[in-house]
């Protein structure tokens, strides 16, 4: 992992069109501001493994629970 | 043509039910290829893996349980399955774990479908509000009592 050091309005390119800049270090918080082309998604990466684990505990259904939910909907129409 | 299928073994299913996520689903990047089947079950859907019989996912129609949910994903992620607003068909995967009443959807990760093509992907909501988590059963409720409060 390539680490570098940066101050407040300074940034980073990665590649030719995106650069990361630190905009605020406040305590142990440090605020960034990303430019990227609109291709390029930029999420926090707690939202991809929130997805993702959560994925992977849906492919798990458990069959006999979708009948038993699946009949409380019946009622209520 | 004949697949076999998580929920109903053996099935009948024809083309116009094959679903294509170029990126497949986060965690699941692999497997592109699926097919929407109708639940015999209230108002559930399966997307179930065209390849793998043993992967399948429950789908739900988000409206069906939470008043006014609106699909609130980014300009590239229509760009994404070659759609605009208003020509994608779009559902939330469903968590079915042993307690019925922690059935849960993830309205986070939502499933757009392009209508004409059936390319699909799973955005990421762009409001906040949304969790991979929203319990179905606790969600009924509120909506049953905001039904009577309206009444």
């Amino acid at each position: 992992m390539l680490v570098l050091t940066r101050k407040p309005n300074e940034s980073i390119m990665i590649g030719d069109d995106v650069e990361v800049s630190v905009v605020e270090v406040k305590g142990d918080q440090v605020k960034l501001g990303i430019t990227a082309p609109k291709s390029i998604k930029v999420h926090r990466k707690e939202i991809f493994l929130a997805i993702q684990k959560e994925n992977i505990d849906a492919s798990r259904p458990v069959i006999d629970r979708i009948g038993e939910i699946g009949g409380i909907f019946k009622k209520r129409k | 043509m004949k697949i076999k299928t998580k929920p109903y073994g053996e099935l009948e299913v024809n083309e116009k039910q094959k679903i294509h996520f170029p990126d497949g689903l986060f965690g699941f990047e692999e497997v592109k290829q699926y097919f929407l089947l109708d639940s015999e079950e209230g108002p559930f859907y399966w997307l179930q893996s065209a390849e793998h019989p043993e992967l399948a996912f429950v789908l739900i129609d988000p409206r069906v349980f939470k008043n006014n949910y609106t699909l609130s994903v980014g300009d590239d992620d229509y760009r994404a399955i070659d759609a605009r607003k208003g020509e994608v068909i779009d559902f939330a995967i469903v968590t079915v774990p042993e307690d019925p009443e922690k059935i849960s959807a993830n309205l986070m990760g939502p499933i757009i479908i392009n209508r004409k093509s059936r390319k699909a992907r799973q955005a990421i909501s762009e409001n906040d509000e949304y969790t991979v988590k929203h319990y179905i059963m606790e969600e009924m409720k509120g909506r049953k009592e905001d039904l009577v409060e309206t009444a």
